[in-house]
């Protein structure tokens, strides 16, 4: 129950953000950061607790953000509504994918590469498909009603944010306590072991990746709401099958807070770079997002999370620390 | 006799042009323990992937309460009640002692509290109580032995395929061991155990099958066994039988 008290904490700590009197700018800062930290959390499941690591995980965004806009635009379906079958989409790619590769064997890069594959394929094709407004991308009607699920102010957004990554943080805490998640976590160990104990490993990782997908393709539902546009580079493209596998290893593979907190330090230090350059430094985001990769892979193997307990426990029990650290 | 409870009939499996089993019929009765030994390559290991799924044979079916389970998933065959373990322990490395223990107890308690209960219960039986909350990285061998006879068990097998759980313990650690073996077998967990360590086997074993490249070359009680020519031989080469034959009447 400690870990739901948790999640419970730091959601309603983060609600009170706009009651502070923020800008529009950090409440805007804060929103993307949320929004990256839910695709990641999608990426977590598979990648963290199942050791698959996916470089595609645009395909499960992707979709999400395409279901939302075409459904709302060309048949007219209500927003929320829409909003929902777009994660649905997302879940239904993962059962695609999953089951094609994991029913096929691949492991590891194989793996990695063939994700990667199928959100290429994805945003080639929607590149040229007329449903997906091919080339010029889509445009969703500005309406600033929740039935529409648009909001006047950025806070309305930014709760609206935190309430799925507050849904995503409680089912990645379920899945952590549950059967599903023990049986994930001894697959990612040792997938042979986990045969012999009776654990469908192969229905096991589908499984995970269907709960990845829709959860990633939340966060591309989300982004269309919040920019009303998407065109198939910002739907399909590398960019978010890189911030949903960055951000969890940094923040910490494997652990219910590790995508949110990396998303929020990541976005800030990519953010930092740009207001110190001014801006004149078009992808120095990208450098700080590389140099921070290097320094957690070579200090802290199990991220910004891992980091932290060790430190903890370094405080806390600095004796016992002392004698691990020369073990 | 009943219907044994696992049964193999002209079982074969070859890699490329190598026979590694080659149309092994063996029976193996319940409630009892059963030994699986044979000079080094003889095919015991690839004998056990078979039975437990993690090979499809080449050849011949396998029958376990009567029904033919021959190609069976491992993850169907453990459902089943067919467990083993690994010769090269296979723990997962980076959980403690209890969630290594608690993957098998949750495949017949779905209930956390249940399995979290069954899986400390097991670790008592063997030993592991006070290492519960230990990473498995950190067991020395002897623990490492212990927590894959844990996990195994936790899955409550009606058939447990051991390989080598002796191998690599020193004598004082055997001695500690041979007991725990028997005691699951008093529980009425069929044992087919692979081992070098003879002492052991002659004590625990009351059937002993000797495999030699593929092939079953005799069967019988311990001391029946090993004084089987055919056996001696195979361990010792060709004409080491008359050799020793020899040796003793002078």
């Amino acid at each position: 129950m400690r870990g739901f008290g948790a999640v419970a904490v730091v959601v309603i700590a983060m609600a009170l953000v706009p009651f502070l009197g923020v800008s529009n700018v950090t409440l805007n800062f804060l929103i993307i950061a949320l929004m990256i930290a839910l695709a990641g959390q999608g990426w977590n499941v598979l990648g963290g607790y199942g050791g698959q690591y996916s470089f595609g995980h645009a395909a499960f965004f992707g979709t999400g953000a395409y279901v939302t806009a075409v459904l709302q635009v060309l048949y007219g379906v209500d927003a929320w509504i829409a909003f929902g079958l777009g994660i649905a989409g997302g879940a239904l790619i993962g059962a695609i994918v999953g089951g094609l590769t994991f029913r096929s064997g691949l492991r590891g890069s194989y793996f990695a590469l063939v994700t990667l594959a199928f959100a290429e394929v994805l945003r080639i094709l929607s590149s040229v498909a007329p449903v997906t407004g091919a080339g010029v991308g889509i445009l969703v009607k500005l309406d600033l009603r929740p039935a529409a699920m648009q909001f006047e102010s950025r806070a309305g957004f930014y709760w609206m944010i935190l309430a799925l990554v507050a849904v995503a943080l409680t089912v990645t805490q379920i899945i952590e306590r549950s059967r599903f998640g023990v049986w994930l976590i001894a697959v990612r160990e040792n997938e042979d072991a986990a045969a012999a104990l009776g654990v469908n490993a192969t229905a096991i990782k589908v499984i995970a990746m269907v709960i990845s997908g829709a959860i990633t393709a939340a966060a591309g539902c989300f982004y269309v709401q919040y920019f009303l546009f998407i065109d198939s580079g910002l739907a399909y493209g590398t960019w978010i099958s890189i911030e949903a596998l960055l951000t969890p290893i940094i923040g910490g593979v494997g652990t219910v807070f590790g995508p949110l907190l990396g998303a929020l330090v990541v976005r800030a230090l990519g953010e930092g770079a740009q207001r110190i350059t001014g801006g004149e430094a078009p992808g120095l985001d990208l450098v700080v997002y590389g140099c921070v990769l290097v320094l957690i892979v070579g200090f802290a193997p199990r991220g910004l999370m891992g980091g932290l307990s060790q430190l903890r426990s370094r405080l806390w029990h600095p004796a016992r620390a002392v004698k691990v650290h020369h073990g | 006799m009943a219907e044994p409870l696992l049964q193999l009939e002209r079982i074969s499996r070859r890699f490329g042009g190598l026979t590694a089993v080659n149309a092994v019929s063996l029976a193996i009765a319940e409630g009892r323990i059963t030994a699986l030994i044979g000079p080094n390559g003889a095919g015991k290991t690839t004998l056990f992937a078979l039975i437990a799924g993690f090979l499809k044979p080449s050849g011949g079916t396998i029958r376990y309460r009567g029904e033919d389970v021959t190609g069976e998933a491992p993850h169907r065959l453990a459902r089943r009640g067919i467990a083993r373990t690994f010769q090269i322990v296979q723990s997962f490395g980076g959980l403690t002692v209890r969630d290594n223990i608690l993957v098998g107890a949750y495949l017949h308690h779905a209930a956390r509290e249940r399995a979290l209960a069954f899986a400390e219960q097991i670790a008592g039986e063997l030993g592991l109580a006070s290492l519960l909350d230990r990473p498995a990285a950190t067991l020395t061998v002897a623990g490492r032995k212990r927590l894959e006879l844990a996990k195994a068990l936790a899955t409550e097998p009606k058939l447990l395929l051991l390989d080598e759980v002796l191998a690599g313990l020193n004598p004082s650690e055997i001695r500690d061991m041979v007991p725990v073996i028997r005691g699951l077998c008093q529980r009425g967990i069929a044992i087919v155990m692979i081992e070098h360590v003879m002492q052991a086997v002659m004590s625990l074993a009351e059937h002993v099958f000797v495999l030699a490249e593929g092939r079953i070359i005799a069967e019988g009680t311990p001391p029946q066994v090993a004084a089987d020519p055919a056996v001696v031989e195979a361990y010792l080469g060709h004409g080491a039988a008359a050799r020793l034959g020899g040796a003793h009447a002078h």
